[in-house]
């Protein structure tokens, strides 16, 4: 019993054949083509894989590129060989760099420590036969719709010094003592990383919903009569039974916590205290001063952290069908 | 065996209903869980809330007795300003622009393209998919500064674009937005149509049937509930897409509504109420999305579980 997801759970062999005969039907098919059908085929495949190739691997690879350039962005026959210099200036020389990391690290630690388990957690009381399953699942998943834009906005409210209702709620509004959350670099990643979560959590809570629907309810009733408890029942076999949806939620927590840009942007466009790699990446690429190669330099150094969980994914998708 | 996909049934109920399951549970009160997840329930309520009832209140009754206080009066004033002075109609008819040519050629891209991985065996078959799926799971700003520079460096006639190059033009977002999510749709329909039985292309073939009519008259009808869920998904992703419109569009009278309220939040910064209001118009389309096509959108995230 694999997980619910199709992600995860449906292979080659799905339509129940197997993979000699299909390997055989495959081939007596492109034999039969017609020489028009291969022409439709072939324009089926090029169009789609130009343009992926054209604005998403070329520009990456561009990417490399310019991360060893000196350019000002103008013209092409500006730009200069730099080898290694924004590298060593980003390690060595520039002050945002190591917060950024730092700041990364933690956005990561807080939604796959905090986040994650609280999308768990609600996804476990909600599986469970209790009324009004369907209302609590609305409410939790409402802020999922929004733009992690609109959720800055949205929490700018909640957290406004003077203005906002937490500040109201703790008694401290309009007082000497009153925090201002987005602003104050001490706080700021926090309070930011709450907003996300209140995301993130609906979004867990959802996948594992449809992760625990494809649970075998013959596990559990087994544990249930060796007499395990329900926490037993939940640690030993429900959650392990869940192994491929485990796995897309940590691939996709990690892959979130890297993203994450647009909420920073929204507050203080990532500075004073909100400092992420992404968005020190567009700091060095807009506004006057275009510094593309150490703009590129920090964007290959995110890219080189993506490809640990993206290659892991990969392998793990694609393994069964090679 | 996983069924999720291969039963259409299954995409339109992707979450458990309360008849479906009958557990060990049945009979227990849950008086704790209840207590929890009304707290919950209150805590994930409250930003929205306040939100609503911010940009209810007009500005004189917030100056007169703070955001913070239960004095009425209460209307829309707020909204017919923030819509008059930000601009609403316009960004939302950008969005629109943006939104639904992105979404077409997303579809009718990927499912080409699934269509021939997924139901002919040849030699690059799986490092295409490989090569599309991980695209996706890019983060955008690793792409951004090539992008930027081959679009400022691609000219086109002035008669298409005042800015001379792809800058500055709805083009260029609907080209990357499509680019980037065609990885993420190919996968996703790829797996939906190798679970479709060969023997339904195989018998086609028999009677003659060429490729593009076993690609539209039976895989396409097949893939209709997955094409919705994805189509749903897709269209309130892009909706909420930032990042691009921001690199691409200086002009504000151009850029999409999500990216246009960033603007917004600088200008309203000292009118709350006005910020609110600009918020909950921004929000409503999506819900009116979401409320009209619920059970495709769940089913859109729980088929694609690898997209943030």
């Amino acid at each position: 019993m694999s997980s619910d997801l199709p992600l995860v759970g449906v292979r080659p062999d799905a339509g129940e054949r197997t993979p000699a005969r299909r390997r055989k039907a495959g081939n007596r098919k492109v034999s039969r083509l017609t020489s028009r059908d291969k022409v439709v085929l072939g324009i089926m495949v090029a169009i789609p894989t130009l343009i992926e190739l054209l604005l998403v691997w070329l520009p990456t690879g561009l990417s490399i590129g310019l991360s060893f350039t000196k350019w000002n962005g103008l013209a092409l026959s500006n730009i200069r060989n730099a080898g290694l210099s924004n590298y060593s200036f980003v390690v060595h020389d520039y002050p945002p760099f190591w917060p950024a990391v730092r700041h990364n690290i933690i956005w990561l630690l807080f939604l796959g420590f905090i986040a994650t388990p609280i999308g768990l957690l609600l996804a476990v009381l909600l599986d469970q036969k209790i009324k009004g399953s369907r209302i609590y699942q609305s409410i939790f998943f409402t802020p999922v719709m929004l733009s992690l834009v609109l959720v800055g906005v949205i929490w700018q409210l909640v957290y406004s010094r003077d203005n906002g209702i937490l500040n109201h709620l703790l008694g401290t509004s309009g007082k000497s003592n009153a925090i201002d959350w987005f602003g104050d670099s001490n706080v700021n990643l926090w309070a930011a990383l709450v907003a996300a979560t209140w995301r993130h959590a609906g979004y867990i809570m959802i996948l594992y919903l449809a992760g625990l629907k494809g649970v075998d309810p013959s596990l559990r009733e087994a544990a249930a009569i060796d007499g395990a408890s329900a926490v037993q029942t939940f640690f030993r076999v429900v959650f392990p039974a869940m192994r491929p949806i485990n796995i897309v939620i940590v691939v996709i927590t990690i892959i979130e916590s890297l993203r994450a840009f647009d909420i920073v942007y929204v507050i203080n466009r990532g500075t004073n205290g909100l400092e992420l790699i992404s968005a020190l990446v567009i700091q060095n690429l807009v506004g006057e001063g275009q510094i593309i190669g150490l703009g590129s330099a920090l964007a290959v150094i995110l890219l080189v952290i993506s490809l640990v969980p993206i290659i892991f994914y990969l392998v793990r998708t694609f393994r069964k069908e090679s | 065996m996983s069924t999720s996909l291969t039963s259409p049934e299954n995409i339109s109920h992707p979450l458990p209903t309360e008849t479906e399951r009958v557990g060990s549970t049945v009979g227990r009160r849950h008086y704790g869980t209840h207590l929890f997840l009304i707290v919950m329930s209150i805590v994930w309520l409250v930003p929205l809330l306040w939100t609503v009832y911010t940009s209810l209140r007009p500005k004189e009754a917030t100056d007169k007795y703070g955001y913070w206080s239960l004095h009425g009066p209460f209307g829309f004033s707020n909204f017919t300003k923030a819509w008059k002075q930000g601009g609403f109609s316009h960004l939302f008819m950008n969005s629109v622009y943006i939104a639904i040519p992105s979404v077409i050629l997303t579809l009718a891209l990927a499912s080409m393209m699934a269509f021939a991985v997924s139901r002919f065996t040849w030699k690059f078959n799986l490092t295409l998919l490989v090569m599309f799926t991980a695209g996706n799971l890019l983060p955008p700003q690793v792409l951004a500064a090539p992008l930027f520079e081959m679009f400022k460096h691609t000219s086109l006639p002035y008669s298409v674009s005042d800015s001379g190059t792809l800058l500055n033009t709805y083009y260029s977002v609907i080209l990357v937005d499509t680019a980037f999510q065609i990885g993420f749709c190919t996968f996703v329909l790829s797996n939906y149509m190798k679970a479709l039985p060969m023997d339904l292309t195989e018998a086609a073939m028999v009677d003659g049937a060429s490729v593009w009519v076993q690609y539209t008259r039976i895989i396409l009808p097949l893939c209709r509930p997955a094409v919705a869920a994805l189509g749903t998904l897709e269209v309130i992703w892009i909706y909420n897409d930032f990042f691009w419109p921001l690199l691409f569009i200086t002009d504000g009278s151009r850029q999409p509504v999500t990216t246009g309220i960033n603007n917004l939040q600088g200008q309203f910064l000292s009118n709350y109420s006005l910020l609110a209001a600009g918020a909950t118009l921004t929000v409503i389309p999506t819900l009116v999305i979401y409320f009209a096509l619920q059970r495709q959108f769940v089913a859109g995230l729980t088929l694609g579980a690898s997209k943030g």
